[in-house]
């Protein structure tokens, strides 16, 4: 499978990093890191270009994030009108940066810059998947 | 080498929906970009048509374009950097003049966004980011901007009030300008109290789509000077990028392409921020002319704010910026909105902007950026 059931609306399904949905099946985010460098990737990517190398491999994004920022975006695009309103954030792990949805059971008011974060798969309706941002 | 200017700039004014199709739109700014001067259509040896694709269903639309200009058989292309694409294209242009390949090049912007609903232009710029890794989350180009503004908060204690200042003073010069889309001016209060957009950004704190085109004519210094009274020249130019996604930007307090388009293009112009007297720049939403200032060095990082205070970027101010209403008064057809801020400055520094004359402007700038920073532009211009 690829990119196809992932998030809320999917734009293209190929590509070489399609594992990262079987990881996210089985309850795991992940990264990847080239195996000559040690250069590590989110959005996750199997060619590096540092190295002009393709030998990469997988690693799960674990621990605790911190919030780097977020917005609460009322206004939906086609394909989002029903999902509006979302929280999407920024979250920094360690090497890594994920933009992704803040969890609805997050209080608005509990919201800070800097909050710890840990990152987790979620399903979605219609046997969709992605990943979520929830308080550690 | 010689020098390049620009002799000519036009464009159609801004609105919601223009009525009209994307040929008339571009026909009608080359009309005012050409008028007085004195060399024919005849004498353009290439144009570059720049928009950002999927609002209207015209593929390839140089053709066209170049076609209804009465340019053919004379080469023309497209060049796309989505919101920055028509100072992509001046880019270009004076790459070609200075490397002798032409003399006289039409840098065209058009966009008709009301071709689409607003939500479908909310998703076409949504797909301006990652498709693969962000796109399906629902990202947004207000909600990419929002992050920045968050965590400019968050770092400087930047506050939503400082933000609608910058829409107080932009809708105070947009009443002014007939080209604008948004023509009221705006009360603190109002904007303030307009409803959440994407948090911390109001209605009011973004600029709107709409339909328009500009038309830059670029030359060579020897057609330059007999083509027009007071050439313009082309002083300075930076470009440079930001990753396409949000997870890899380093900072999210300031624009790195624009920080760094900025840097070469005041090496090129050999001058200092100081040296600017006016400056358009990409106010897309309130906060991105607040990052502009700190980006162009017209403030430190986290002070840009407090120029907005005591009115240092109105027009008496030390540096007055977007005294034409800028893209929040304006609106911003995608493609054609950099040569709108070309225009503008030319106009400063010819003396005809009667509508809002900075006394005496010789030097000016433009910073004109693509999606939520993945593209930056910085043009500087003399008299």
């Amino acid at each position: 499978m690829g990119f196809e059931n992932f998030g809320t609306v999917s734009f293209t399904a190929e590509a070489k990093t399609a594992d990262f949905i079987n990881y996210l099946e089985a309850g795991k985010v992940m990264a990847t890191r080239c195996k000559k460098c040690g250069g590590s990737y989110f959005p996750p990517r199997m060619d590096c270009p540092s190295c002009l190398s393709s030998e990469v491999e997988w690693f799960e994004v674990k621990g605790k994030g911190k919030l780097t920022s977020y917005t609460k975006v009322n206004y939906g695009p086609t394909g989002f009108e029903t999902d509006a309103p979302y929280t999407l954030a920024l979250g920094e792990f360690s090497g890594v940066q994920i933009l992704a949805r803040l969890s609805r059971d997050i209080g608005e008011k509990d919201i800070k810059v800097g909050m710890s974060l840990m990152v987790s798969p979620l399903k979605l309706p219609g046997s969709r998947i992605a990943y979520e941002f929830k308080k550690d | 080498m010689g020098e390049v200017a620009i002799v000519g700039v036009g464009q159609t004014a801004f609105s919601r929906q223009c009525g009209v199709s994307i040929r008339e739109l571009c026909f009608e700014a080359f009309g005012e970009a050409m008028g007085g001067l004195g060399i024919t259509t005849k004498d353009i040896d290439a144009s570059i048509v720049c928009s950002a694709p999927e609002y209207d269903k015209q593929r390839s639309p140089a053709g066209l374009i170049s076609e209804y200009l009465g340019l053919t058989p004379r080469p023309t292309f497209y060049v796309e950097t989505v919101c920055s694409s028509s100072t992509t294209g001046l880019r270009v242009a004076w790459s070609l003049i200075k490397a002798g390949l032409h003399k006289v090049v039409a840098v065209v912007g058009f966009q008709k966004m009301s071709e689409l609903s607003s939500r479908d232009a909310a998703e076409r710029m949504g797909r301006g980011g990652d498709i693969i890794w962000e796109s399906p989350f629902g990202l947004t180009m207000p909600a990419g901007y929002a992050l920045y503004a968050q965590a400019h908060m968050a770092k400087y204690g930047t506050t939503e009030e400082h933000m609608a200042k910058v829409r107080v003073k932009n809708s105070h010069y947009g009443a002014a300008n007939p080209k604008a889309n948004y023509r009221k001016e705006l009360s603190l209060e109002e904007i303030l109290n307009s409803e959440v957009i994407t948090s911390p950004l109001k209605k009011f704190d973004c600029c709107a789509n709409a339909d328009g085109a500009s038309c830059i004519i670029v030359a060579a210094a020897d057609v330059a000077k007999r083509a027009c009274k007071i050439p313009i020249w082309i002083a300075g130019l930076g470009a440079a990028t930001d990753t396409m996604s949000m997870a890899g930007r380093e900072l999210l307090t300031g624009l790195r392409c624009a920080q760094e388009a900025a840097k070469q293009a005041y090496k090129m112009a050999g001058i200092k921020p100081q040296d600017i007297d006016v400056a358009e720049v990409h106010d897309c939403f309130t906060i991105s002319e607040i990052l502009a200032y700190e980006d162009l060095g017209f403030a430190k990082p986290g002070e840009g704010a407090a120029l907005l205070e005591d009115k240092q970027t109105y027009v008496d101010g030390k540096i007055p910026v977007n005294v034409d209403g800028g893209l929040l008064s304006k609106g911003h057809p995608i493609g054609a909105t950099g040569g709108s801020q070309i225009r503008t400055i030319v106009r400063q520094l010819r003396g005809e902007a009667t509508e809002a004359q900075v006394r005496g402007a010789e030097i000016g700038l433009a910073h004109n950026i693509g999606g939520i920073g993945q593209y930056g532009n910085v043009t500087i211009l003399r008299r």
